[in-house]
């Protein structure tokens, strides 16, 4: 056992890496949630944008087209699911289930031919001076566009759902589907929005684990990140803030106890391999346990007629 | 009060198999309150929703304002100047008072501004309110005067409340009143939708009376009886409950100390509640919604447990006892939402008496399901309470409000119970399915059932009970006759019971 040869620099800069599908599937899983509709088709979305992205990318030599590609596949794909559960009123949890199941093999299919090939590599960025400071520099400012976004993203939703009244119309449909109705809101359009951006989110997560993370593209690649979003929503309260915390919570020990393995610890490797699963549902488990509810319609079908 | 602001002509609609409104006619004039009186089924809603643009009429015009008004959904009903008051509160529990009320709004201003603006318009009307606080923490009137600020806010011209009073006390009714009083004399008109005969005597210039869909007539009603009222909404003529002079038996039912920790977040639970009920008795409790109400119906159901020895039943300590326990002994319950908790919404009405009745009526045999036994039951609960429906195989969703509550109620009475407890028995039932339940209750009391009625109708109280007692955040006010109780000091009771318990120590 060689601990010495971990560098914690290069430990947290790969923690932002490794924390980015995850946190990207579930900023996007939070928006569906707080609109009152429960996807479970998140995984499926995934591993559709992934190979959404893959493709594109191999074939333009473009990744941020394959990125672009890819948040278009996951949308497409979830509004297979809106069009089942706010239009056609389907139980949203047999089509979310259905979802990933399709979703999965929808990718496998179309990823036939791409197995072993490399995509275009991302650019990193180089911010002049931020980048160059020492520690931080390398920690914080020399990573991809992608693990930029996903922050802004979250960012983005904090903010809207705080402080805009976008954000409170849709918390008031996701809470009260039939009295934001009384009041003149369009829920199906709103929620089909939510769902949209909710695809959208994940197809970007699942390309940044094809794209950039591994990058090549196996079949099943997204290994349950998707059902890891879900749990994360969930337990992060549907609190933004909580949902980056949980994300490189997980990230940090899924970089952890691969350097762990890597240094040869003497604990065997399914443990290693389970402990940021276990870790991040421990942690947010306990910080859960303030009173903070889930929206009150939360996958409670509605029609207008009542 | 010269020219009408909504002046409404032959309005229609049907809706499959029934129709809702057919050729309805009236006006509301510029400061005066309207009332809206009908059964349940008369169409009152569906008209009111036609006024807000939920909506729309199948023929029909509508003046608002000297202009020809036709809303095609509640923006453009706000932007013209209709506001209204749901029955149900269209409010969000888990947001604030300030969010909700910029929910309700066209271009509200910022959060802070807007916080400004309520607190002022509260100060003017008398409706005292805190912008920052949660809904769902805020009791019924509170959350009546979030709708009203909402209402008022957009400075409307025509004001819909309906059914505004079902949950106030006496005194929040009179401040609702003042506020009502003060809108009028400023020029607003107000269409009040009320089961409330006494109420609209005393606050409305003028009632419109809607039978089956039409209009049947428009009146004074300071001029007219409320008696005289209610039989043009029936149509025919109403009988009162009567009360038969009857003995009191043992005591059937004994509370002890009772205290049960509320299972929802926003619930109140119930603290050291002690009363007796004896057979042949009829015991109303009153309170304000959320008070304790649910919590109790299920501490005497059995759906919440509580110590063995704070409920008992002649003398048998029945606390620990779960639901089916308790109604094999005779003690029944009818809670007080109909559709989800007194009743499975989707399935039939055979299935229903079944989901009760199945042991009192002995409807199981050996494990296995007598159908047979069941509809014949339903039948008779049917034919008995006078159920409108095709028949028994009918959804307990497809019948209206009043009817599924005379199922409800008739289910539990026909089970011969020894103490039946109800919840609510004629909320949103209309004045002569009312009657019809309320005489199954004296019958059942006259017959030797010793039977709590738990109820925010304080006229349906001090008709039937023999005792009452006012339920104030989970604690029950001393219980007194009803016949020595007036209504105010009912309402005082409701209000502060246990500031009264203080000084009674």
């Amino acid at each position: 056992m060689d601990l010495s040869s971990i560098n914690p620099i290069l430990l947290l800069a790969s923690l932002m890496v490794a924390a980015t599908p995850l946190l990207l599937a579930a900023v996007g899983e939070l928006v569906v949630e707080k609109a009152g509709v429960l996807n479970l088709g998140v995984e499926g979305m995934m591993i559709t944008g992934a190979i959404c992205g893959f493709a594109i990318a191999v074939n333009t030599g473009n990744p941020l087209l394959g990125v672009l590609a890819a948040a278009a596949g996951g949308a497409v794909l979830s509004l297979l699911f809106a069009l089942l559960t706010q239009v056609a009123l389907a139980n949203q949890v047999a089509s979310g289930l259905g979802l990933t199941l399709f979703g999965l093999g929808l990718s496998a299919l179309i990823g036939q031919g791409y197995q072993g090939i490399r995509p275009p590599s991302f650019p990193r960025l180089n911010i002049p001076g931020l980048s160059d400071m020492p520690v931080l520099g390398r920690i914080l400012f020399s990573h991809d566009l992608m693990v930029y976004l996903g922050l802004i993203i979250v960012t983005a939703v904090w903010f809207m759902l705080k402080y805009t009244r976008a954000g409170l119309i849709l918390r008031a449909v996701g809470e009260n589907h039939e009295a934001a109705h009384a009041l003149g809101y369009k829920v199906v359009r709103i929620r089909m929005m939510a769902i949209l951006f909710g695809g959208a989110c994940a197809g970007m997560g699942g390309a940044y684990i094809s794209l950039i993370r591994v990058p090549q593209w196996t079949e099943g690649m997204t290994a349950g990140i998707g059902w890891i979003a879900l749990a994360l929503v969930v337990f992060a309260s549907w609190k933004p803030w909580r949902v980056l915390l949980g994300a490189y919570l997980f990230g940090g020990v899924t970089v952890i106890q691969l350097n762990l393995q890597a240094a040869g610890v003497a604990i065997p490797v399914e443990y290693l391999a389970m402990s940021p699963y276990l870790i991040t549902i421990l942690v947010l488990v306990i910080m859960s346990a303030d009173k903070s509810s889930a929206p009150a319609s939360l996958g409670r079908i509605f029609h207008a007629s009542r | 009060m010269t020219a009408p602001v909504l002046s409404i002509k032959g309005l229609t609609k049907a809706y499959p198999g029934v129709v809702a409104n057919s050729d309805v006619s009236f006006e509301v004039m510029k400061g005066e309150v309207h009332a809206l009186l009908g059964e349940n089924g008369a169409g009152k809603s569906t008209l009111v929703k036609m006024i807000y643009g939920l909506v729309k009429p199948d023929h029909g015009t509508m003046i608002f304002q000297g202009k020809a008004y036709a809303p095609a959904e509640p923006r453009a009903a706000r932007a013209a100047g209709v506001a209204m008051v749901f029955q149900h509160f269209s409010l969000f529990d888990a947001l604030n008072v300030a969010e909700n009320i910029a929910l309700g709004m066209e271009h509200p201003p910022r959060l802070a501004d807007l916080a400004g603006r309520i607190r002022e318009v509260s100060e003017t009307y008398g409706l005292p309110l805190d912008p920052f606080r949660t809904v769902g923490d805020l009791s019924a009137g509170e959350r009546q005067r979030v709708e009203i600020i909402r209402c008022l806010l957009q400075d409307p011209r025509l004001l819909i409340m309906d059914e505004p009073t079902s949950v106030l006390t006496p005194q929040e009714v009179e401040i609702l009143f003042q506020t009502l009083r003060k809108l009028t004399a400023e020029g607003v008109a107000i269409l009040y939708i009320s089961h409330k005969l006494e109420e609209i005597r005393t606050l409305c210039d003028t009632a419109t009376i809607l039978r089956l869909g039409k209009k049947v007539a428009t009146c004074t009603p300071a001029d007219t009886t409320a008696r005289a009222l209610a039989e043009m909404m029936v149509g025919t003529v109403l009988h009162t409950p009567e009360r038969s002079g009857r003995a009191l038996g043992d005591v059937a039912l004994e509370l002890s100390g009772l205290s049960v920790r509320s299972p929802s977040a926003f619930g109140c639970s119930l603290k050291d509640i002690s009363l007796e009920v004896r057979q042949g008795e009829v015991l109303g409790l009153g309170g304000v919604a959320g008070n304790g109400q649910d919590e109790l119906l299920g501490a005497l159901s059995g759906e919440l447990r509580s110590g063995p020895d704070m409920v008992k039943m002649h003398g048998r300590a029945v606390g620990m006892l779960g639901p089916m326990e308790r109604r094999r002994i005779g003690l029944l319950c009818a809670p007080e939402e109909r559709l989800g908790h007194a009743a499975a919404p989707d399935m039939s009405l055979t299935e229903n008496a079944m989901l009760t009745g199945s042991l009192r009526e002995r409807l199981e045999r050996r494990g296995f399901l007598d159908w047979g036994r069941a509809r014949g039951f339903a039948e008779a609960i049917i034919q008995r309470f006078d159920v409108r429906t095709p028949g028994p195989g009918n959804a307990a969703r497809s019948l209206s409000g009043g009817n599924l509550q005379k199922f409800v109620i008739g289910r539990e009475v026909m089970q011969r119970p020894e103490v039946l407890v109800v919840n609510q028995p004629t909320w949103g039932v209309d004045a002569s399915a009312a009657a019809a339940i309320r005489q199954a209750l004296l019958d059942l009391a006259a017959g030797g059932t010793a039977v709590v009625v738990i109820s925010q109708d304080l006229d349906e109280l001090m008709e039937i009970a023999d005792r009452f007692g006012a339920l104030n955040e989970g604690r029950l006010s001393r219980i007194r006759p009803t016949s020595e109780l007036n209504i105010e000091e009912i309402g005082l009771m409701m209000g502060g019971a246990h500031d009264m318990e203080v000084a009674h120590v």
